[in-house]
C-alpha cells in the first residue's frame, strides 16, 4: 500500500518536474525599460535576454492581451498606448489614452482596457479592438494602481496624491466607494478568488488588505528590516500566488522583496534583489518571480518554492514594468 | 528671501501641446468652481467674504467647508540681477491654488471643500487684522509669507486663538529656535537645513575648503552663519571670508559686463587655496556675477551656482513630472520653491482633513501635531513635522539653475531616528522652548 503510494507520489513529482521544465521553456518575460524606450525580452528557461526592441517614449505599465498575442504598453511620454506583436515584436497599432498613461489592466472579457492617466485624474476605458475611448472616469489626483476583480465587475484604481482606492463599477463606469489608504498608493491587486484587495502605499510604507465586499480593512502590513532606514521601505509592486498562500511585495529602495504568509499577513522573509525594486510578475506556473530593479538596470529571478533570488539578468536602463506570457 | 529659484528655460521644453487643452479643461471642471471664489484680495480683503459665503451656500450642507487664509507681506526689495529671477506677482499664491485644487479633487470623494482666501499687504497690522477676523473663522490654518518680525507679531496676536500659522516664506532660524512660537508650523526649510543640504553634498564630494563671500544684507550674514555651522558639523573649513560691499540700490557691480569682468577676478584674487567659492547673497544682488569670473577656476556654490532648495522647476523624480505639469497648466509658469512650500502648506491641511474627516480646527490641529501625521510631497519619502519646533522635515534638492544635481541627506549621513534630522537643528540642539510645553 505504502509502496504504491510512494510510487504514485514519485510518479507525480516526476510528472510535475517534466511539466515544469517543458513549460518553463515556453515562457517569455517582457520588461519595459523606462529610460531606454525599449522592451527586453527574456527567455525564462535560458534566463537571458533574447531580444531588445524599441518602443515609444518612457514605456512603463505593460500587460498582455487575453490571447497573449499582443503586448500592450503605456508609452507615457507619448501619451498613448502601444500594441506590439508578442512573438515578432512588430508594432501593431496605437490605442488612445489620456495624458501620461502609467498602468493598465484588461477586463476579463479581453475587450476593455482600463488605463490610469497620471496627469489628468482620469481612468480611461478603451475598446482595444476598435481603438476607441468608451469612457473617462474621474478619480483622485494622479491615478496609478489598477486592480480588476476576477469576475470583472469591479475595477479598483488608486490615486497617489489623493491616497484613495476608488472602487469602480465596470458596468456603469461610476465610482461607488472611495477608501482612504496610507500615503501614495501605487498598486492595487485582487487575490485570485476576489475576496481580498491588496493595496501598497509607497510613502506610507504599508500594504493594506481590504475586503472588496464591504471595503473594510482586513489587515495592514508594515515592514521592518534591520539596518534599513524606515523611509527607504517603500512598497510598490504586489503579486499573489494562485494557491492563495503567498504574497510578494516589492519594497523599492529597500532593495528587497517581502514574502508574506497570506493566512497570517505576517512577513516571512525579505529577499535581497536589485536596487529600487519596482514591479514584479509570476510565471504562469507560479514557480518563478521576476522583479524589475530600476536603478541597478536588472531583473532578479526569484525561486518561489525556496524563496531565493537565483539569477540577476541585465536589461535596459531603468526597468519598470514586467509581464510574462504563456508562450 | 528664498535662497533662489530660476530658470525659465524649462518652459520651452517637454510641453505636451496636444493634451494641455483638454487636461486643462478637466482640471477646471474638477476644481474650478471652488477656486473661482478666492482670488487675489490685494488691498480689499472685505470683498472676499461674500464670495466665500456664497460658495458655502451654493453647496449641500453635508459638505464640510475648509477655508484657508493666505497672508502675503508685500516687501520693498531690490530686484535680483537676472531677469530670470524676477519674482512673479503670484509667487507662492499659485502654489497654494494648486494645493487647494489637489485637496478638492480628494474632497469630491470625502465631501470636503477647500477654499483659499489671499490677503496681500505691506502693512503688517492689516495682515494681523485679516488673520484675526478671517483666519480664526475658517479652518484656523493660516499660511504666511512674511518677514520674521512680522510673523512673530502675528503669532503673538493669534496666541490662544483657534489658529495655527504655516510659515511658507521664511528661512530664518531664530523664529524656529530661540524665538519659536507654539502656534507656528514651518513648511519652508530653515537656512540651517539648506546650508546642511549643500554642506553634505560638498562633504560627499570632499570639497572641504570653502572661500566664503558674504553680502552686506542681514540675510546674507545669517546664511553665512548657517554655512559656518554646517562647515563645523561636517568637517569642512572656511579658509577665507570676504565681504562683498556695494551700495544697495546703486549696485556697485551693475556697470554691465565690462566692469564686472574686471571687478570679480580682482575681488577673488589671492584667496587661500580653496575647493569652492561659497556665495551668500540671498537677494541675488551680486552672487550671479561670481561664476566664471573668479580668479581661480573653482565651482561656485551657496546662493549662486550650485544651490540647495525645497523645490526645482526641472525636478521629475518621484512623480514630479505630473505635479510640474499640473502647476504649469494652472499658473502658466514654472513652479518656484515658494510655490512648492505654499502647495505643501495646503496639502498639510488637506491631509489632516482627509484623515480626521473633520473640518474642526481642534481635530485638525491635534492630528497635525501627532507623530502619525505625514504628507507625501514628491520627495521620495514622507514629510513630517519635528516635535521640538514644528519644522517640516523633508529631503532638500541640490541643483544648478537648470538641473538637479543631488538630493540631501547624502549617503553616509546617518541618524538614530530619521536621516532627515541630519539637516538643520536636531532635537538635542534645539533652543525652542514653546514646543516643549
Amino acid at each position: 500500500m505504502s509502496t504504491t503510494k510512494s510510487l504514485y507520489a514519485s510518479l507525480a513529482s516526476l510528472a510535475a518536474v517534466t511539466a515544469a521544465s517543458s513549460h518553463a521553456s515556453a515562457y517569455t518575460a517582457y520588461v519595459t525599460n523606462e529610460k531606454d524606450n525599449t522592451v527586453s525580452v527574456i527567455d525564462s528557461e535560458k534566463q537571458e535576454v533574447i531580444k531588445t526592441f524599441k518602443v515609444g517614449q518612457r514605456p512603463r505599465g505593460v500587460i498582455m492581451s487575453k490571447d497573449h498575442n499582443w503586448l500592450i504598453i503605456c508609452a507615457s511620454d507619448d501619451n498613448i498606448i502601444q500594441v506590439y506583436d508578442a512573438k515578432t515584436y512588430e508594432f501593431v497599432k496605437t490605442l488612445p489614452s489620456g495624458p501620461d498613461p502609467e498602468l493598465l489592466i484588461l477586463h476579463p472579457d479581453g475587450k476593455r482596457l482600463y488605463v490610469a492617466n497620471e496627469d489628468d485624474n482620469l481612468v480611461t476605458v478603451v475598446d482595444i479592438e476598435k481603438g476607441t475611448v468608451i469612457s473617462d472616469i474621474p478619480v483622485g489626483v494622479e491615478p496609478e494602481g489598477m486592480g480588476m476583480s476576477p469576475d470583472g465587475k469591479v475595477l479598483v484604481n488608486t490615486s497617489e496624491t489623493t491616497n484613495m482606492a476608488h472602487f469602480i463599477d465596470t458596468e456603469t463606469h461610476k465610482t461607488f466607494d472611495n477608501v482612504l489608504v496610507d500615503s501614495r498608493p501605487r498598486v492595487a491587486i485582487f487575490n485570485h478568488d476576489g475576496t481580498q484587495l491588496w493595496v501598497s502605499s509607497e510613502i506610507g510604507g504599508t500594504v493594506t488588505v481590504l475586503n472588496p465586499a464591504d471595503r473594510k480593512q482586513i489587515a495592514k502590513i508594515s515592514f521592518e528590516i534591520p539596518g534599513i532606514a524606515k523611509e527607504a521601505i517603500q512598497p510598490v509592486g504586489i503579486r499573489l500566488t494562485q494557491d492563495g498562500k503567498k504574497a510578494f511585495v516589492a519594497l523599492g529602495p529597500a532593495n528587497r522583496v517581502a514574502v508574506i504568509d497570506v493566512a497570517t499577513f505576517k512577513v516571512e522573509k525579505y529577499i535581497l534583489v536589485g536596487q529600487r525594486v519596482w514591479q514584479m510578475y509570476l510565471t504562469p506556473d507560479d514557480k518563478m518571480l521576476y522583479t524589475t530593479n530600476g536603478t541597478s538596470n536588472d531583473v532578479t529571478v526569484v525561486d518561489v518554492e525556496n524563496l531565493k533570488a537565483i539569477k540577476s539578468i541585465k536589461v535596459g536602463r531603468y526597468p519598470w514594468g514586467v509581464v510574462i506570457g504563456n508562450n | 528671501m528664498m535662497i533662489r529659484d530660476v530658470v525659465q528655460f524649462w518652459q520651452r521644453t517637454r510641453l505636451r501641446p496636444a493634451f494641455i487643452g483638454t487636461a486643462c479643461i478637466s482640471a477646471i471642471l474638477a476644481t474650478g468652481p471652488l477656486l473661482l471664489g478666492p482670488a487675489h484680495a490685494q488691498e480689499t480683503p472685505s470683498t472676499q467674504a461674500p464670495t466665500a459665503a456664497e460658495t458655502a451656500n451654493a453647496v449641500p450642507s453635508d459638505i464640510q467647508q475648509l477655508p484657508i487664509l493666505y497672508l502675503k507681506q508685500l516687501r520693498d526689495k531690490n530686484p535680483p540681477l537676472s531677469l530670470l529671477d524676477l519674482s512673479p506677482a503670484d509667487d507662492g499664491v499659485a502654489g497654494a491654488k494648486l494645493g487647494i485644487a489637489d485637496n478638492n479633487t480628494t474632497g469630491k470623494f470625502t465631501k470636503q471643500n477647500f477654499t483659499l482666501d489671499v490677503v496681500e499687504s505691506a502693512n503688517v497690522d492689516d495682515l494681523i487684522k485679516a488673520a484675526l477676523e478671517k483666519g480664526t473663522a475658517g479652518s484656523g490654518f493660516i499660511a504666511a509669507d512674511m518677514e520674521p518680525d512680522a510673523l512673530l507679531k502675528l503669532a503673538d496676536a493669534l496666541a490662544g486663538k483657534d489658529a495655527v500659522i504655516m510659515n511658507v516664506g521664511n528661512a530664518d532660524d531664530s523664529i524656529r529656535e530661540e524665538n519659536c512660537r507654539a502656534n507656528v508650523l514651518h513648511i519652508a526649510p530653515a537656512r540651517s537645513m539648506l546650508a546642511d543640504a549643500l554642506g553634505q553634498y560638498l562633504a560627499w564630494k570632499r570639497w572641504n575648503n570653502w572661500f566664503l563671500i558674504v553680502g552686506p544684507q542681514p540675510e546674507d550674514k545669517l546664511y553665512a552663519e548657517a554655512l559656518k555651522r554646517t562647515a563645523k558639523r561636517f568637517g569642512s573649513k572656511i579658509v577665507e571670508e570676504r565681504e562683498f560691499k556695494y551700495e544697495p540700490g546703486s549696485r556697485r557691480a551693475d556697470g554691465g559686463f565690462e566692469q564686472v569682468q574686471q571687478q570679480i577676478p580682482g575681488f577673488t584674487q589671492g584667496a587661500k587655496e580653496h575647493d569652492v567659492v561659497m556665495v551668500s547673497d540671498e537677494g541675488s544682488l551680486f552672487g550671479e556675477y561670481i561664476p566664471y569670473r573668479t580668479w581661480s577656476p573653482r565651482p561656485v556654490t551657496g546662493t549662486a551656482g550650485l544651490v540647495a532648495s525645497s523645490w526645482h522647476p526641472a525636478l521629475e523624480l518621484w512623480g514630479g513630472t505630473q505635479f510640474q505639469n499640473r502647476f504649469k497648466r494652472l499658473a502658466n509658469r514654472i513652479m518656484r520653491p515658494l510655490d512648492y512650500d505654499a502647495w505643501l502648506a495646503m496639502r498639510v491641511v488637506g491631509e489632516a482633513a482627509t484623515r480626521t474627516k473633520s473640518d474642526k480646527f481642534a481635530d485638525l490641529n491635534k492630528y497635525v501635531h501627532t507623530p502619525e501625521f505625514e504628507v507625501a510631497a514628491f520627495k521620495g519619502m514622507k514629510t513630517t513635522f519635528r516635535s521640538w519646533n514644528g519644522q517640516l522635515r523633508q529631503p532638500l534638492l541640490v541643483s544648478t539653475p537648470k538641473m538637479l544635481v543631488s538630493v540631501s541627506p547624502q549617503p553616509g549621513f546617518l541618524h538614530q531616528t530619521s536621516v532627515l534630522d541630519t539637516l538643520g537643528y536636531d532635537k538635542p540642539e534645539t533652543k525652542c522652548k514653546a514646543y516643549a510645553k
